[in-house]
């Protein structure tokens, strides 16, 4: 059993008769979420291994920052058996074993397409291209996809970018909006309501239902880097992915890859 | 062979929806679906099909439509009235718990719904295509339905037609729903609310207030105060349908079928399975209370009502419209014997 001070152990609360949530710590922390995917991963493995009803009836499983929520079917399986099992497997999950996948995904931080770039800058005593050169230069880390259906929240901000949300939200971001704040950055998929600072915009869908297996361009775990890119590769990538001529996975580096800078 | 119903009046609020979309809130892709399964189940099981088949979810205004291909069967569960306007002018009231062929240019105009949502089922269920593995509309992302929305005059709902032209249609009770308190089980952050909070979650009523939509409704009463300021934020982690989150304010918002899968907000509890499809009712102004309860009971009137919807399917009884020709009495009278002195 693993229990130290820098391990509390993981507790298991009731999210009603339906679900679970497995809670690993209170913060936003990489090494918390590490151990979130590392119980989603055990998870995995134990209901392929597994025929016990109690795991065959778990329906979703949603990884947050520092918890897992499993979700069950309660005519289909007993909850305090899985609760028991989750807490197990919990206890015993180290940090995830594989690592997720590493995007190098492009952005445009035309004026048009950035609209609080230079609002920022001047706020922050620095210049665009100061900033720019911070967004494009930094991993950002995957820990959930919540909000809306592909929203990306993605950690690892630079601390000098750090920025509290608009004292207005506006009514409507435009979809693929590059946008961070406090020590977060993202994605809108859509054109929706919003209250975060947009530095630029990726020519890439973050949620496409057509594509099926895969509807949601990012996972909980993944790592991206920003690439930025000039009008014309912005438009023609756009316009490239639009027809499915680009497919959304030629921006996955490959694990050894090095990031491009 | 195949049905297809024309909305003529689209009516407000009202989408399409089956028992939800499973396996996609990891991409934050929410359940949605019906807000009252069993109710929905009902009016599939009058119109003969799956209890699970896509339906008409109406929760305002409902629609007017008109069978374009038929024959058709429909059938509403829920507290409305309807009209039904035979191809012949003939007009009569519609019931609900009750099936009705339909012919070709028959139209049924359907109006407000009484109770905050009823279902209207139409033979072999809806037919759109699924999205993500259900026809349910998740409007937020436009998924499922029609184009992801509401309904709307003009759509077209294709459906089949009953798979033999059984003359008999199926009537039942009206389905009940449990009153009382609604029931919850604490937590997962019932300990960042004080004790006085926790006494009066379980002891005040608290009253809907008209904002309420597929994705919650907020209450107002007694404040619920945090055991600190800081214990109104947690880092988000997972919500579902029946989450009771509480925002500073202290006024607490029940989730529901179109929430999100995460959320920011501490839950004081969570509403069971079992009375979600209630929630659907609740109206502005009424009073609603909570009572907790633990996992084994949650079970137990999960499994209760189940067998209540066993036995309401159990009491359909079938009945032949007035008008029709019953073939198989007429062939099993013999209808010759009285005819030995023809004369006048």
């Amino acid at each position: 059993m693993n229990h130290d001070a820098h391990r509390p152990s993981p507790r298991l609360l009731p999210l009603g008769d339906a679900a679970w949530t497995v809670e690993f710590g209170t913060s936003i922390d990489p090494a918390l979420h590490g151990r979130v995917m590392g119980l989603a991963e055990q998870l995995r493995h134990a209901r392929t291994v597994s025929d016990c009803p109690a795991l065959a009836s778990i329906v979703d499983v949603v990884p947050t920052f520092r918890s897992l929520t499993v979700h069950y079917d309660p005519l289909h399986g007993s909850g305090e058996m899985l609760g028991r099992q989750l807490l197990e497997l919990a206890e015993n999950a180290g940090q995830a074993a594989t690592s997720g996948r590493r995007w190098q995904l492009p952005v445009c931080f035309d004026s048009d397409l950035a609209p609080d770039l230079d609002a920022l800058a001047a706020s922050k005593g620095l210049s665009r291209e100061t900033i720019i050169e911070r967004l494009t230069s930094t991993t950002f880390h995957v820990y959930m996809i919540g909000f809306m259906p592909g929203f990306p929240y993605m950690g690892g901000l630079p601390d000098e970018l750090n920025t509290p949300r608009l004292a207005s939200p506006r009514k409507a971001v435009p979809a693929r909006s590059l946008a961070i704040a406090g020590e977060m950055c993202a994605v809108y998929p859509w054109e929706s309501p919003g209250g975060w600072h947009l530095l630029g915009r990726t020519p890439i869908s973050l949620f496409d239902a057509v594509d099926r297996d895969n509807p949601a361009l990012l996972a909980s775990g993944d790592e991206v880097r920003w690439l930025a890119v000039d009008r014309d590769t912005y438009r023609a990538q756009e316009a490239a992915l639009a027809s499915r001529t680009l497919a959304r996975d030629s921006f996955l580096l490959a694990p050894e890859a090095a990031w491009t800078v | 062979m195949d049905g297809l119903i024309e909305l003529i009046d689209g009516g407000l609020g009202n989408s399409i929806q089956d028992p939800g979309r499973r396996g996609y809130r990891h991409i934050g892709v929410a359940v949605s679906g019906t807000l009252d399964r069993p109710l929905a189940a009902c009016a599939n099981l009058l119109a003969g099909n799956h209890p699970d088949a896509a339906s008409l979810e109406m929760r305002g205004i409902g629609p007017t439509l008109k069978v374009q291909h038929g024959p058709v069967r429909i059938a509403i569960a829920g507290q409305t009235r309807a009209t039904l306007i035979r191809a012949n002018g003939n007009t009569q009231p519609l019931a609900a718990w009750c099936s009705t062929t339909l012919d070709a240019s028959d139209v049924v105009k359907i109006g407000a719904i009484a109770d905050g949502v009823a279902y209207l089922a139409v033979s072999g269920g809806i037919r759109v295509a699924p999205e993500l593995g259900s026809r349910a509309t998740y409007q937020r992302a436009a998924i499922g339905g029609i184009n992801g929305r509401a309904v709307q005059t003009g759509d077209t709902l294709p459906c089949s037609q009953p798979t033999q032209r059984d003359l008999r249609e199926w009537r039942a009770e009206p389905l009940r729903h449990d009153d009382g308190p609604i029931r919850v089980i604490p937590g997962p952050q019932d300990e960042h609310f004080s004790t006085i909070a926790w006494f009066d979650f379980l002891n005040s009523a608290f009253v809907a207030t008209p904002e309420m939509d597929r994705m919650g409704m907020r209450l107002s009463g007694p404040k619920l105060s945090h055991i600190t300021p800081e214990a109104a934020d947690i880092v988000s982690d997972g919500v579902t349908p029946g989450a009771i989150q509480v925002p500073a304010n202290g006024q607490p918002i029940i989730l529901l079928a179109d929430c999100q899968t995460v959320g920011g907000y501490p839950k004081i509890a969570t509403v069971i399975t079992a009375d979600l499809p209630r929630l659907a009712h609740w109206q502005p102004g009424q009073e609603i209370r909570f009572a907790a309860v633990d996992l084994t009971q949650a079970g137990q009137l999960l499994a209760a009502q189940m067998q209540q919807l066993a036995a309401w399917q159990n009491g359909l009884q079938a009945f032949l419209p007035p008008g029709s020709l019953d073939e198989s009495a007429l062939y099993n009278l013999n209808l010759v014997s009285g005819m030995v002195r023809a004369e006048p």
